[in-house]
């Protein structure tokens, strides 16, 4: 991809009537639902990768497993997550961090740069191709998680990781506090109401060390689990069939959640923000970020 | 018979001693300040702009006071400029419209350290390094560290999204803030973001933090704690060239490793330095590159033996590692010390803060001194190399005639390098007032409008901190030189 398809992209969008971006559709339900309105796809493609750089720019529309795959070529990764068919604008739209967020940081620190259309059809950029910038105001982490309500994301500069060299997981019932103090930054720690399940990585010599103290604890090496897909606000009760992500908030369980909680003047904020961006709320007007609950 | 001028002032002058009333009657009479010595002293920040003017100096330490004197302001249609120690380098504390000064120094508890959550409610008045310092014994830490860290605020920190050495593998202050408790600029109170997790609804946590006082106050502010590393090593690299010691960091970088810290010090650096501190630089170096490890043994001892190649193979003449936690501390305290060293060169200086990609760094360099050296002026260069920040310090003697003007266009070409290059204008000083102009450089109208967009919805009637990041017709301030290089003063 390249400046032509943001051009073809920028002209497919439009600027008047309602639409709304489709990725891979494996999150559709999130936040509402945005059937009946125009949908249009976000350029796919690597546009380029510059591993000596850490960073990499892609179309939005490209899926996650596509660039984890050229990343992982050059042992690099990024800190987003999708399930299998999940494309890279849509994974930052939800804004979900990803599972071994304890390594690899949130998903909001990952977005370095994000050329956009916005609701009157011009294209503009948010954010810098620097893995350091404080040059105006962080659009790029509004966006994230922002469902495409602000502006439609073409394509975007990513910030890279190296992948760790060895990694292994371990569950057991134990306590997530004797299990978390027993290590350096885990990578997950993952409690179901009696097990708890952690993933340790970096150099091959302290995973060993730290597996072996894990060991000791009575703790047994497992393969990384499958959790239920629903994502919902930790309060300190486990639902049932629910897997507590310790330390993000985050309950994974079967059921789709509540809508989410928030302030009467966070939600003015908020909306506030919408109106400045998409005054005729034409980007995915179904959806609604105030929704979500997690 | 009119006098408009006249008349003007005297109706200018009643309102603010009606404003000045209301200010005591929220605040009482010790907490404002309208003396010409204390509008003087909160005219400057750390920067080299001046020609600022502070309308009236308050100084709350509630929550509800901070709102009162945001909708007092408001009431007068008079903006307000958030401060906290004024330690910033871009002028983003400098006032500008006559405004409220609204200074949160006293604002300086800590209010909760939650250990087990890794978390920490401050007030935004608490200095950073205080926060670190209370932490001792915990297992934690606030990783931002930024080389003012003894005077700037964690309010500043928030507003300037601020960085230091260690953001190379921890990341700047955004990714160390959870949640904040904002006054918005119509005295509203709402906490944007949450103590774990996402918050419900747009980012607005994300947005604010590096908003520079152009979006609210923070009032309190809810830090991420990061666990302190079981091992670390210090490694000081020296070279027969500065290139030698940038293509180092490059290669470094390029072979995936990424280290706490990876820091570059020029050889007037570190001639300043070494005398004073005896941090072992060796004094014939072109340059010398700090690299901070941390983690686990295993995954440490390795890096250094990488390291150690990497090194050899792009000229670095010895490879040390800090064998004491003494010598690790020299290492340090030279180079955050290296601002205060300056003046026995010269007695003026101009403290650039661009960022270029990482790969670009040794051919960038290169410019950087010839641009600054072909003017007749010197450079010293000590600077975050890993993430490609570059801290161009332009050292000259303001009294030499037309020597300012060489040190402004010398800076201006440094930005334009960097743009050039790929890179932005600003890695962690902010835009301020300093660098407005050139915001353009680097954005477009409509890239311009899409930001306006965001401070709009927080400020629409444009009261915080009015003049600043946006490049707009209002003007404010010029950027000259300083005296000499404050007392704390970073980079």
């Amino acid at each position: 991809m390249g400046v032509s398809d943001l051009t073809a992209f920028r002209n497919e969008v439009g600027e008047s009537d309602p639409v709304c971006v489709r990725g891979g559709g494996t999150h559709w339900e999130v936040g509402g639902d945005d059937a009946g309105v125009r949908s249009v796809a976000a350029p796919v493609g690597i546009e380029a990768f510059e591993p000596a750089e850490m960073t990499v720019t892609v179309g939005a529309g490209t899926t996650v497993a596509t660039l984890s795959a050229a990343l992982a070529e050059h042992g690099q990764e990024v800190a987003i997550d999708g399930p299998y068919g999940s494309t890279v604008g849509g994974a930052l739209m939800i804004g979900r961090s990803p599972l071994r967020r304890g390594r690899l940081g949130e998903v909001a620190d990952v977005l370095l740069q994000a050329d956009c259309v916005g609701a009157d059809g011009a294209v503009f950029t948010a954010g810098g191709p620097t893995v350091k910038n404080v040059t105006g105001y962080d659009l790029c982490r509004l966006l994230v998680g922002s469902l495409g309500t602000l502006a439609l994301v073409g394509r975007v500069i990513l910030r890279t990781r190296p992948l760790p060299e060895a990694f292994a997981w371990m569950s057991g019932a134990v306590s997530t506090e004797e299990v978390v103090d027993a290590l350096y930054r885990p990578a997950t720690v993952l409690w179901d109401g009696v097990e708890t399940t952690v993933r340790v990585e970096g150099d091959a010599q302290d995973v060993d060390e730290e597996v072996g103290r894990l060991q000791t604890l009575g703790m047994a090496p497992t393969v990384e689990p499958a959790l239920p897909t629903e994502w919902d606000r930790w309060t300190g009760v486990l639902p049932p069939g629910g897997v507590l992500e310790v330390g993000a908030g985050v309950v994974h369980q079967p059921d789709q959640p509540e809508s989410g909680t928030v302030s009467v003047g966070v939600r003015a904020l908020g909306e506030r923000v919408r109106d400045s961006f998409d005054p005729a709320r034409r980007l995915n007007p179904g959806r609604d970020p105030h929704r979500v609950s997690a | 018979m009119r006098f408009p001028f006249f008349s003007g002032l005297v109706g200018r002058i009643r309102g603010d001693d009606v404003l000045e009333r209301e200010l005591v009657a929220v605040l009482g009479r010790g907490r404002v300040e309208s003396g010409a010595g204390a509008l003087k002293l909160y005219s400057r920040d750390g920067s080299v702009t001046r020609g600022g003017q502070a309308g009236i100096v308050c100084f709350p330490e509630t929550t509800a006071e901070v709102s009162a004197c945001v909708a007092t302001a408001a009431r007068h249609g008079r903006p307000f400029v958030p401060r906290g120690a004024g330690t910033g380098l871009s002028g983003g504390a400098v006032p500008c419209e006559d405004p409220v000064m609204v200074v949160t120094t006293r604002m300086d508890d800590i209010h909760e350290v939650d250990v087990e959550r890794r978390l920490a409610w401050v007030g935004p008045g608490v200095v950073n390094l205080d926060l670190s310092r209370h932490l001792e014994g915990t297992g934690l830490h606030f990783a931002p560290d930024p080389s003012s860290q003894q005077a700037c605020t964690i309010g500043g920190n928030v507003a300037n999204n601020s960085g230091g050495p260690h953001c190379l593998l921890y990341g700047v202050t955004s990714a160390h803030v959870l949640a904040v408790e904002v006054v918005l600029p119509d005295g509203a109170v709402v906490v944007i973001g949450a103590e774990e997790g996402r918050a419900t609804g747009y980012d607005l946590r994300g947005a604010f933090v590096g908003g520079e006082g152009t979006l609210g106050i923070a009032t309190k502010i809810c830090v991420r704690l990061t666990e302190n590393p079981p091992e670390v090593a210090t490694l000081l690299l020296d070279f027969e060239s500065v290139q030698g010691a940038a293509d180092t960091v490059s290669a470094v970088i390029a072979d995936g490793i990424v280290p706490a810290a990876l820091e570059i010090m020029d050889q007037r650096v570190i001639e300043a330095v070494e005398p004073f501190v005896e941090a072992g630089y060796p004094m014939d170096a072109a340059a010398v590159l700090i690299v901070e490890l941390d983690g686990l043994s295993a995954g440490v001892a390795a890096a250094i033996v990488r390291i150690e190649a990497i090194g050899s193979a792009n000229g670095a003449r010895t490879v040390r590692v800090a064998e004491t936690e003494d010598a690790r501390a020299r290492i340090w305290k030279g180079r955050k010390s290296a601002f205060g060293a300056i003046a026995v060169i010269k007695p003026d200086y101009y403290l650039n803060d661009t960022v270029i990609p990482r790969t670009r760094l040794a051919e960038v360099l290169t410019r950087v001194y010839e641009v600054v050296e072909e003017r007749g002026l010197i450079v010293m260069n000590v600077f975050h190399a890993g993430d490609g920040n570059l801290h161009p310090l332009i050292v000259f003697d303001a009294r030499e005639p037309g020597v300012m003007e060489q040190v402004l266009e010398a800076g201006e070409e440094i930005v334009r390098i960097s743009v050039e290059a790929g890179g932005v204008l600003s890695g962690e000083h902010g835009i301020g007032l300093e660098k407005k102009q050139f915001m353009s450089l680097q954005f477009s109208s409509a890239d311009l409008e899409a930001q306006d967009r965001l401070r709009r919805a927080f400020d629409p009637d444009g009261l915080a901190n009015p003049a600043k990041v946006l490049p707009s017709g209002a003007s404010c301030g010029h950027v000259t030189g300083l005296d000499r290089a404050p007392e704390g003063t970073w980079v």
